[in-house]
């Protein structure tokens, strides 16, 4: 059984809806070293899109992010409190998500650097993949954590 | 279960999504004026084709964006 489940402490998070074409989504690119990812269900370690005018923003402050979007229409809400992050890791670790999983999370069709708010054994999670090891994180609202880690234990069990 | 095309997220499972009945029924353009049979029937009647049918769906489990789509009630299949 090659696969790790650990939970993370990420920086905080940040949900930030603005108009992508705006000059200000550009400012917040420059605060984060990255441009808003434009293309649905990208992201990174910075920022990950949740739709077309709306991201989540890991690192940078609230203030921060309400400085660049300035009087620009937009909002900026701390998100911190609102997932825990848990990394899976290992080669055996897309067979898990798989059981519990619908989309295709196939090299051919979902690698590093794609994200998809999607439901994982019925659980409404935010996924990541980080890298090809593969290395995916799952940010899932508190009160679904237990069932979720208790539900990844048992797929883990029968994985691999 | 239907696999509903998301124009922004692509194919995904029904269960991600949150139905929102017919699409293009137009707000009255001076409520005040109409009486309560064509308030009710603005409110609660809907049209019930067997066929091609346009519906409003919300992709809410995932980029909670709404969207239009044609549907066949009858088929199921999406035709656009």
């Amino acid at each position: 059984m090659t696969v790790d489940l650990r939970e993370i402490a990420l920086p905080r998070q940040v949900d930030l809806r603005v108009d992508p074409i705006a000059p200000a989504a550009t400012r917040i690119g420059e605060l984060l070293g990255t441009p808003l990812p434009v293309v649905p269900n990208t992201g990174s370690e910075a920022v990950l899109w949740l739709g077309p005018d709306e991201w989540l923003v890991f690192g940078a402050s609230e203030d921060q992010l309400r400085t660049a979007l300035g009087d620009t229409p937009g909002s900026v809400v701390d998100v911190s409190a609102n997932r825990v992050v848990y990394e899976l890791s290992g080669p055996d670790a897309r067979d898990v998500l798989e059981q519990g999983c619908a989309i295709d999370l196939h090299p051919r069709a979902f690698g590093p650097g794609r994200c998809a708010q999607t439901m994982l054994a019925r659980a409404n999670v935010i996924l990541h993949q980080v890298d090809a090891a593969p290395t995916y994180r799952l940010l899932v609202r508190p009160s679904f954590a237990g069932y979720l880690t208790s539900w990844l234990r048992d797929a883990m069990s029968a994985a691999g | 279960m239907l696999l509903i095309p998301c124009p922004w997220c692509g194919d995904r499972d029904e269960t991600e999504f949150h139905y929102g009945g017919q699409a293009g029924v137009p707000y009255p353009e001076r409520p005040a004026e109409l009486t309560d049979e064509q308030w009710g029937e603005y409110l609660f009647v809907r049209d019930n084709p067997k066929g091609e049918f346009a519906e409003r769906w919300s992709h809410s489990a995932g980029c909670r964006r709404w969207f239009n789509l044609v549907r066949n009630t009858a088929t199921h299949e999406i035709v656009r």
